[in-house]
């Protein structure tokens, strides 16, 4: 198995006894990504002498024997709308197409403290507003599992690269689905964080009450690894919660004896591709088959989730994307003979559709004469689909359904149709809504080869429990793990 | 719910979006399908349930009133568009019609 192939706690290993070192991984990744990107086009930027330079650094470090973190050594990817100083930072937008931050996410510091050289800044929805990457303002991300097909979105890019080994792991961020479903997309690893367990601290906001950074890996252990280097409360979020962060890996024993797994059934009903449904109920078995209790449960708002995240999300995106106008960073229009039409023209010039369309529809959810009938009924529905949660998890350890009705989609199926786009994320935008954990893991390929991902939620703050049950089945399903079969140029 | 290219025109104002003529009339189309699918909402009887600002239940997260060095100057200037005598310069701002 080649070395862009293999899980990170497998490299980490070969990095801690000195078998590999840092910079021929990162050498490795590269020339991985030089054979595949082509096709693939994952990133909009590649760090390679930064990623160099911190290789150097790790393999001084454990060449004096330092343990430290699981990521020393190991290259890593970063969503385009988490701040790396120095490193430009777009959020796939042409309004920051040239915006430099002068600082560094509080992930991304932790990432460079544990030694994780990164290799580059992925490919997104502009804003993180999308489920397919389409919206990017710069290209488009193909899926490595069939190259006509979407990777999802928004964390498009970051699910891709970890899916054709363009790197071990990455970050991605979520707000209605977006790092679970191009995870589901991509036959891949994506977990959701409980709301307030990672720092939004430098990551571009987008809904402030839903957004969260997470990682995507090959693997669940990989996936808790890198949770365990961002997770924990940082002073400079003041929606960071301050919780002890367990030892994820340390969770993962294999033992879900007496565990309830709770089956919502409005997720199960119309609407559902019958292959992932045999899939995920597979799934279900297997965990059955382990010494979990299966209950079917109901989240009785599940129907109102759709609404009351399109209008609470793009309601904040209007707000936050208030600061884009020309004046102290980014792009700014020439049509500016004056500061309203400066505004006016750079906003219209530097934003995508997508962006315009939800800032529209977030305005209009704010404004006099509408904001009790949409914004405030909506943030009320909000508490009806939490308590749901709530009482489920009384019953129940964790929640399984499928992540997405459906498999990756063409390029260019459904650009032309907001609403069909919106509804690829009807199952994962409760659990944003709600602030629980959710993680999406493979549970099989559908009759045409492509991923089928397995959706697990849990209780606040118990990612231990999610991790536990993804980490059960991923190791006792009967699956054929494979790659994806992709043309390689020659060299790769 | 019907929205109106008055609405649509208004909406963006507020919002500072120069939009064209074709973008007003998709996005009055599409904003108006949208806006009728969240009617739904009317539904529920949301009578005496709180609002959820955001699902923590953390309020008033101040921190010690000590200050602190602030970013410098030059590095807050760097990504400015147009730049003068350390401020950043913007065209004229002319009063609201």
């Amino acid at each position: 198995m080649g070395l862009t192939e293999m899980a990170v706690h497998e490299l980490r290993t070969l990095l801690q006894q000195r078998q590999i070192s840092a910079r021929e991984l990162v050498e490795a990744v590269y020339e991985r990504i030089d054979a595949v990107e082509e096709d693939i086009k994952a990133y909009i930027t590649l760090c390679r002498d930064e990623a160099l330079a911190a290789a150097k650094e790790a393999d001084a470090r454990l060449a004096r024997g330092e343990a430290g973190s699981s990521l020393l050594g190991i290259p890593v990817a970063v969503k385009d709308n988490i701040c790396t100083a120095g490193v430009t930072t777009t959020c796939a937008s042409r309004i920051l197409h040239n915006f430099v931050p002068p600082y560094d996410a509080t992930v991304v510091e932790r990432l460079k403290k544990a030694g994780a050289p990164i290799t580059g800044k992925t490919n997104m929805d502009e804003f993180a507003m999308g489920s397919s990457t389409e919206n990017s303002g710069f290209h488009v991300t193909h899926n490595p599992w069939d190259l006509s097909r979407v990777p999802g979105g928004s964390s498009g890019g970051s699910a891709a690269a970890v899916a054709a080994g363009e790197v071990p792991v990455a970050l991605g961020s979520d707000t209605g689905g977006s790092i679970r479903q191009p995870a589901a997309f991509c036959g891949v690893v994506g977990m959701k964080p409980t709301y307030g367990l990672v720092s939004r601290y430098g990551l571009i906001a987008f809904a402030s009450s839903l957004d969260q950074i997470g990682p995507l890996a090959r693997n669940v252990r990989d996936c808790a690894l890198m949770l365990q280097a961002i997770a924990g409360h940082d002073p400079q979020d003041s929606t960071s919660v301050p919780v002890d962060v367990p030892n994820y890996e340390g969770a993962l024993t294999g033992d879900i004896q007496g565990m309830v797994v709770g089956l919502p059934r409005e997720y199960f009903a119309e609407g559902l591709d019958p292959e992932i449904k045999d899939a995920v109920l597979q799934a279900v078995k297997v965990l059955e088959g382990q010494g979990a209790r299966v209950e079917e449960i109901s989240l009785p708002h599940t129907e109102y989730a759709l609404a009351t995240y399109y209008l609470i999300a793009p309601a904040e995106a209007s707000s936050n994307l208030a600061r884009y106008d020309g004046v102290r960073y980014g792009y700014r229009s020439e049509k500016a003979p004056d500061t309203v039409t400066m505004f006016m023209a750079t906003r219209d010039e530097g934003f995508g559709a997508e962006v315009k369309r939800r800032i529209m529809l977030g305005t209009y959810a704010l404004s006099a004469g509408y904001y009790d009938a949409y914004y405030l009924k909506a943030q009320k529905v909000r508490t009806l689909i939490k308590q749901d949660f709530e009482r489920a998890f009384e019953r129940c350890d964790v929640l399984i359904s499928p992540t997405t009705p459906s498999v990756a989609f063409k390029i260019g199926e459904k650009v032309a149709d907001p609403m069909a786009m919106y509804l690829s994320d009807i199952y994962t935008i409760t659990v944003n809504l709600a602030g629980i954990p959710g993680l999406s893991l493979p549970c099989g390929y559908n009759s045409e080869g492509l991923p089928i991902g397995l959706q697990i939620m849990g209780k606040a703050f118990n990612e231990v429990s999610v991790l536990q049950v993804a980490y059960t089945y991923e190791q006792s399903a009967d699956l054929c793990r494979r790659w994806p079969k992709m043309e390689v140029k020659a060299g790769g | 719910m019907k929205v109106t290219q008055a609405d649509v025109k208004h909406v963006a104002r507020l919002a500072r979006l120069g939009l064209s003529e074709a973008e007003i009339e998709t996005f009055q189309k599409q904003l108006s399908d949208i806006l009728s699918y969240f009617d739904k909402l009317q539904e529920l009887d949301t009578e005496g349930v709180p609002p959820t600002a955001h699902p923590t239940p953390l309020k008033n997260v101040f921190r010690e009133d000590v200050a602190r060095p602030a970013m410098p100057r030059e590095k807050v200037l760097a990504n400015a568009p147009e730049e003068q005598d350390g401020y950043f310069r913007v065209p004229r701002i002319l009063e609201e019609e």
